[in-house]
């Protein structure tokens, strides 16, 4: 009788689909680049994974009890973000940086703002950012059993040869879960099969940034430089899982696609300009400030308030 | 004698300038990088503070009222001109420290803001330790602030080695984020406190911004109470106007 009851504002539209299903579908489209991510690095990756999401899980939980709210842990998006923290975590890193990371992204990005859908700024991502200034060394050393020396992108950076099938399939260093370009598509077009992410944002990021780098790489448009700049670093997850984060990406059409565009010109210049090789979580958090103003920017009319005015 | 431990006080607790007033907020984010900077800018400023107040309170009723600001600020801009040659001097480490914040202190608005409210209209020696007192609110805060940061972010406290070997420093706390993360955190603690000392019945409208609640021969048009008291104001009238 309750469900019946429900008081909401219009429109009207049933659908089967909840911030759990939602969720749900990401946890399931992130499984190929966590396993793949396993699988290249081995079991420390998997703990490091496990730890980042139960710190998630935990802090939400023992937040809201604390604060006598309704526990908000079975809508899975705790999980998300503990599972997007732990696959931009390098593998060496100690597990205490899962559970700093995994406190500071609920707590501080996402709680204290009051929870799912006000969150300002990825969860993930400020937690990474932060982690990235805290504990600079730790968060920057991606040697391990499996590899040694720079990654591909650092190499790229210093003029060196990089072997881009490798990168391709992800048998590079790297966070836990960003190297391998095949898993991260495979998730990517599962979640865009299932209609929880579109070709938006990524699609404008994506085709900006080869743009900006053909531009101003001073390579012109050369083929290898350019697959070699999409495969390697966090460009594909981010531009598949975490711009097209519901709360923190624009709500309008055409937003969508400044955004995208903007996210792709930033990278850009991190990457080629920035003193560091890497520069996708910067940018896309820089995005997610300016969000407020691209949807100002870009309401669309409503029907009748448009045509001459006086 | 009442006068001036209430002065202290005043200036130490109820109407601390960092975590009540809100006040030099630049400084107070920008030096605290170490519990021994924190300390030095305090203090400095403290001594500004204290000679300013006594000198503007001894010539209150020789300025004119309509040139007051300027010439307030010649007298702080002198004497901090005086404690920057000292420091300069005698204490070259804690100079490049706090580098260019030194001859900011000229417009930190806790001096200008005391010397306004309190120094001009009151006598020498309550004026003085009025000065005193702020400035000890003023160092006891960044002090904290510079404690907190330094021992998170460098595992130091007034540059020992406090924390175990094992410790690896959060780098982001000497850091600027860091400045803001640990002042809304001491806030925060603040108000906690406050709000524990309603609830147990106790009078804390008295530690709440230095205003004094006397809104009515107020001039701070920047005040929020009086703007919302102001739009509350507005909302009723219209309010009216539509019944009519």
């Amino acid at each position: 009788m309750s469900d019946l009851m429900k008081v909401s504002s219009n429109p009207h539209i049933r659908a089967k689909s909840s911030t759990g299903s939602i969720m749900a579908a990401v946890v399931i489209a992130l499984l190929p680049a966590a396993g793949f991510g396993i699988y290249n690095f081995g079991l420390d990756a998997l703990i490091l994974i496990l730890v980042t999401v139960l710190s998630t899980v935990l802090t939400e939980y023992i937040f809201e009890k604390i604060l006598g709210k309704k526990v908000t842990i079975g809508d899975y998006s705790a999980v998300v973000t503990g599972l997007l923290l732990a696959l931009n975590l390098p593998v060496s890193a100690p597990w205490w940086i899962g559970v700093i990371g995994g406190v500071f992204a609920i707590l501080v990005v996402k709680m204290l703002f009051g929870g799912l859908g006000q969150n300002f700024m990825n969860p993930a991502l400020g937690a990474r950012c932060f982690l990235l200034i805290a504990f600079t060394s730790i968060m920057t050393t991606f040697d391990c059993d499996a590899y040694t020396g720079a990654t591909p992108l650092l190499a790229l950076k210093n003029g060196d040869a990089v072997n881009i099938f490798d990168m391709v399939i992800g048998k590079t260093a790297g966070t836990i879960g960003e190297t391998s370009m095949v898993a991260i598509v495979i998730g990517a077009c599962f979640l865009i099969l299932v209609g929880v992410i579109d070709l938006r944002i990524p699609g404008s990021y994506i085709v900006s940034f080869v743009i900006f780098i053909s531009l101003f790489s001073g390579r012109g448009f050369d083929y290898a430089y350019i697959s070699a700049h999409l495969a390697g670093g966090g460009l594909m997850l981010g531009a598949f899982f975490m711009a097209t984060d519901y709360v923190t990406r624009p709500i309008t059409v055409k937003g969508q696609y400044v955004y995208g565009i903007l996210l792709g010109i930033l990278t850009g210049i991190f990457r080629i300009f920035g003193p560091s090789p890497e520069g996708v979580s910067y940018a896309i958090i820089l995005g997610n400030l300016l969000v407020p103003l691209i949807e100002k920017a870009t309401l669309p009319t409503a029907f009748g308030k448009g045509g001459a005015r006086a | 004698m009442n006068n001036i431990k209430e002065r202290l006080i005043n200036g130490l607790i109820k109407e601390n300038p960092t975590f009540v007033l809100m006040l030099g907020m630049c400084p107070t984010l920008a030096v605290t990088t170490s519990a021994m900077n924190g300390l030095g800018m305090g203090l400095t400023t403290m001594v500004v503070l204290a000679l300013s107040n006594a000198f503007i309170s001894l010539l209150r009723n020789i300025i004119p009222d309509k040139v007051r600001i300027p010439a307030f600020i010649v007298i702080i801009a002198s004497f901090v001109t005086m404690v920057e040659l000292l420091l300069e001097g005698f204490i070259p480490a804690l100079y490049d420290a706090l580098g260019i914040y030194i001859p900011l202190i000229v417009v930190n608005c806790i001096i200008l803001g005391r010397a306004e409210s309190y120094a001009s209209k009151n006598p020498v020696i309550p004026s003085l330790f009025d000065g005193i007192g702020m400035g000890l609110g003023f160092s006891f805060a960044l002090t904290c602030i510079g404690a907190v940061r330094e021992l998170i972010g460098a595992g130091k406290l007034f540059g020992m080695n406090i924390m175990p070997e094992s410790y690896i420093p959060c780098s982001i706390f000497i850091l600027a984020p860091g400045a803001f993360f640990v002042l809304a955190v001491l806030t925060a603690i603040q108000n906690k406190i406050k709000i524990i000392g309603e609830r147990k019945g106790k009078d804390m409208s008295k530690i709440q911004s230095g205003c004094g609640n006397d809104c009515l021969n107020c001039s701070d048009t920047g005040c929020t109470k009086r703007f919302y008291d102001e739009k509350a104001q507005k909302i009723k009238g219209e309010e009216e106007k539509e019944h009519a």
